[in-house]
């Protein structure tokens, strides 16, 4: 039977191609379109750290004045002070902890290299900040604990860096000359992107890791300038450290429920100390968001790429619309052979069925060519400026939901025209013909 | 124009079909006046006045790195205004059209409970404002003897002590609102600074999402010189014609004269505008194509929905023409059909465009739809059902009266 029908469906797209070709167009139009635009919405909405997102910690106090003005704000700021995050880095119980900022400085090449010195960004951070987030080494590994206490002029520097300066040999133990100051590498990282880059949501959210990481205490010796944001609250002194400016993100890994509400207890706690102190004007406000509520509160996925996903959905049920009325015509206008079927014995559910088949093989055709255009449309935003446009790429899972897509709408509009159809009185018909 | 009576009886024999033709109608309606009006915000956004001679303007930035051999900006402007073509140059700590740059709120009284108003904060050297093009309205500008440099060292502690300001038209007004700012006070915290001249309006570095939101004029100038130790910038005045030329020489200058140092940054003020717009125009570009493939698709539809109607009804035609309808007369028919189909969609469409647009409202910083969105969008659909039916109607009125008597 469903050969037959299959047969059948095939004469009736035959004769008439325009009809059917314009179908099959519309469908595939609204497939690639909502296609495209939910695969990047999907890739930027995933998580970074899949497993160990649930047990990362952003912990936040609230250090500023009691004036109002940009301050507005009620939620503490994104960024600590060095006091407090020296403070938390210290006082606080966590599995694991690192502070962290950004800086850029210039890369000397090493002697003899035909290399111009340029510019690369670093990562000024603790050890914790590879073990944490299961950051991968190609050679060597994280520095020591002592480096961190000791300050040591020490490095990891990323894959592509160790590719520009030593042509990707393993550069453990030579020096990198950066910021007018000599590192010894002891570590390579292998390739590691983050989506997003969660872990400092002030610089380019969906951009390449740093180049170079260097100990945070040894940053902070050396007086390395920040390369991102700055926020001061009032009266700043000559020195950044002593002055109430926030630019240190910190992140903490705890493990069970329990860990995060007593770290929680410890925020609004030390929190009440700086006040009772003097140092803090405010009352206790502190938050603790996990990895994906940090990534949710920070409104991580763009606006943009929202509002196009709801404007492709929106054309997709336009193209559905569309189909609904076409299939509605197509079958229609063949009452009289519907007539002759009914009345050669056809059962109704026999003509719904293999009007449906129709139906089913337009949006079949559809999907193919929808998954054509969703690839020619990624294609499209990859050449995008933003910086997510490297990611958009196709994805299996994708794939599965745009073919499903494209047969549920193509099911969804051939129902109410199978059904008009399949009313059709046969004796009516076969008379008027 | 013909009585619609017996159309309507008409249509109510065929429901579905007309339904989803309205259907359809009202939907590309509420996206497509939506869509047009998200595409206005981003042309406005994009075509935002700076304020500075975008077109007579290129900049570059030289790093500043270690301790030794770090470059000093006088030396280094001094340098770049000896190139042929370059008719002013100047230091500058940001420049619109980056996403970099220094703000503060100042308040009006002094304390830390006063009410804070942002501004942005542009300093660099003493040729700053001619070199942008910006003017001074009212009072003056700074005298070469009022300028204190800024290094890494004293940034923190004289920066936020401003004892003389050049505050931008768009920030005057917001704080004294048709007064004159020239000799007011301005704070940050406890110490003072006087205005001493209002200048023409420049544009922040960030903007807001709105091109007309009047916070993206709220800038400050104050006297320090700055140089690539706080990561300041160069900016050169040269003839258009000569910008690119003279950008080229500046770059081989300062790095013949920085061997250690490398420049990072070097781009005319033009090339920067249409960089920092790229994603707005991307977006506008994906808006137009999505309204205008939305548009095909329903024209699509239209053209389906009427052919099928004109077989349907060859009979009935061939019988208005042999009981003496003139050819026009069934074109008008179907015109006058589409016309009322049409019109039934653009008013549901309309409830829903202004829903829609309260929901994007709702979740997105997207501002109220314009009543006038509404008009153009209808008059475009109404546009489109007319080309689209014009086919199925010219092939309707070619049906032959004798059509009637053979069908019989």
């Amino acid at each position: 039977m469903g050969a037959y029908y299959l047969r059948l469906a095939l004469r009736a797209l035959r004769n008439s191609p325009v009809l059917t070709a314009l179908m099959v167009l519309a469908l595939a139009v609204g497939i690639g379109a909502s296609m495209t635009m939910l695969t990047v919405l999907h890739v930027l909405s995933g998580d970074p750290l899949p497993g160990r997102s649930a047990h990362l910690y952003y912990p936040q106090v609230d250090p500023r004045p009691l004036a109002r003005g940009s301050n507005g704000n009620p939620e503490p700021p994104g960024l600590l002070t060095y006091i407090d995050a020296e403070n938390l880095l210290h006082q606080g119980k966590a599995t694991r902890a690192a502070v962290m900022y950004q800086g850029g400085d210039v890369v000397q090449p090493p002697a003899g290299s035909a290399l111009h010195p340029f510019v690369v960004n670093s990562r000024l951070t603790g050890r914790d900040f590879f073990s944490m987030f299961e950051v991968p080494f190609h050679y060597g590994a994280p520095w020591s604990a002592a480096d961190d206490a000791g300050a040591a002029h020490v490095a990891v520097i990323s894959r592509s860096l160790d590719r520009k300066l030593f042509g990707g040999a393993d550069s453990v133990g030579r020096m990198l000359g950066f910021g007018g100051h000599s590192f010894r590498i002891v570590g390579v990282l292998a390739h590691w992107r983050p989506v997003p880059r969660f872990y400092d949501l002030n610089a380019s959210r969906f951009g390449q890791i740093e180049d170079v990481f260097i100990p945070f205490n040894t940053a902070r010796a050396l007086n390395l300038g920040v390369n991102g944001t700055t926020n001061c609250y009032g009266q700043t002194t000559g020195n950044l450290d002593t002055s109430p400016c926030g630019y240190i993100q910190m992140w903490v890994q705890l493990d069970s429920r329990r860990a995060a509400a007593a770290y929680r207890r410890f925020l609004a706690d030390y929190s009440a100390q700086q006040h009772a102190a003097g140092r803090f004007q405010r009352q206790p406000n502190v938050r603790l968001d996990d990895l994906m509520q940090w990534l949710a509160y920070n409104h991580v996925v763009p606006e943009d790429v929202r509002m196009q996903a709801w404007l492709a959905l929106g054309f997709l049920l336009v193209c559905v619309v569309n189909t609904v009325g076409l299939l509605l015509a197509k079958f229609l206008r063949r009452s009289g052979e519907i007539g002759v079927r009914r009345a050669l014995g056809a059962s109704r559910r026999a003509i719904f069925a293999q009007l449906l088949i129709e139906a089913g093989m337009i949006g079949a055709a559809g999907a193919l060519l929808g998954l054509l255009l969703t690839w020619l449309g990624l294609w499209a935003v990859r050449q995008q400026p933003s910086d997510y446009a490297s990611l958009a790429h196709l994805q299996p899972a994708m794939l599965v939901a745009t073919l499903a897509l494209a047969l549920l709408a193509s099911l969804v509009a051939g129902l109410l025209p199978a059904w008009r159809a399949c009313l059709i009185a046969p004796a009516l018909q076969l008379k008027s013909s | 124009m013909m009585t619609p009576r017996p159309i309507l009886s008409a249509l109510r024999r065929h429901k579905i079909a007309a339904f989803l033709i309205v259907l359809e109608i009202a939907l590309a309606f509420a996206i497509v006046s939506n869509a047009v009006y998200l595409v206005m915000g981003r042309l406005q956004r994009m075509d935002i006045h700076s304020g500075i001679d975008e077109r007579d303007l290129v900049t570059l930035q030289i790093s500043s790195s270690g301790n030794a051999g770090v470059p000093s900006a006088e030396a280094d402007l001094a340098a770049l205004r000896t190139i042929p073509g370059v008719q002013s140059a100047s230091a500058v700590n940001s420049l619109p059209f980056t996403n970099s740059s220094w703000n503060s709120d100042f308040t009006k009284t002094p304390g830390q409970d006063a009410t804070g108003y942002p501004a942005t904060i542009y300093l660099g050297s003493r040729d700053l404002l001619p070199t942008l093009g910006v003017k001074i309205l009212a009072g003056r500008g700074f005298s070469s003897d009022q300028y204190t440099d800024l290094t890494p060292a004293t940034m923190l502690s004289a920066f936020f002590k401003p004892t003389q300001v050049i505050v931008s038209k768009a920030y005057a007004e917001q704080l004294w609102p048709g007064g004159n700012a020239v000799g007011k006070l301005l704070y940050v915290d406890k110490s003072q600074g006087q205005i001493v001249g209002v200048m023409s309006n420049i544009v922040r570095p960030q903007l807001s999402d709105s091109g007309t939101d009047p916070s993206n004029f709220y800038a400050v100038v104050l006297p320090f010189r700055v140089g690539p130790d706080l990561d300041a910038s160069y900016v050169l005045r040269a003839a258009p014609a000569a910008r690119e030329r003279v950008l080229k020489a500046a770059v081989t200058k300062l790095q013949a004269m920085h061997p250690t140092q490398t420049v990072t940054k070097q781009a005319t003020l033009s090339q920067m505008r249409r960089e920092y717009f790229a994603n707005d125009r991307a977006m506008a570009w994906l808006l137009v194509s999505t309204i205008l493939a939305l548009l095909g698709v329903t024209a699509i539809g239209i053209v389906g929905l009427a052919s099928f109607w004109v077989q349907q009804r060859t009979r009935q035609i061939g019988v208005r023409r042999a009981l003496g309808a003139r050819r026009r007369d069934i074109l008008r028919y179907f015109q006058t059909e589409n016309f009322l189909l049409a019109t039934a969609g653009i008013a549901l469409g309309c409830a829903a465009a202004i829903g829609i647009n309260v929901w994007l409202m709702a979740h997105y910083a997207v501002p109220r739809l314009p009543i006038i969105y509404l008009p153009i969008g209808a008059v475009a659909l109404w546009l489109l059902g007319q080309l689209a039916v014009l086919g199925p109607a010219l092939r309707a009125a070619r049906v032959a009266p004798t059509v009637a008597m053979r069908a019989a």
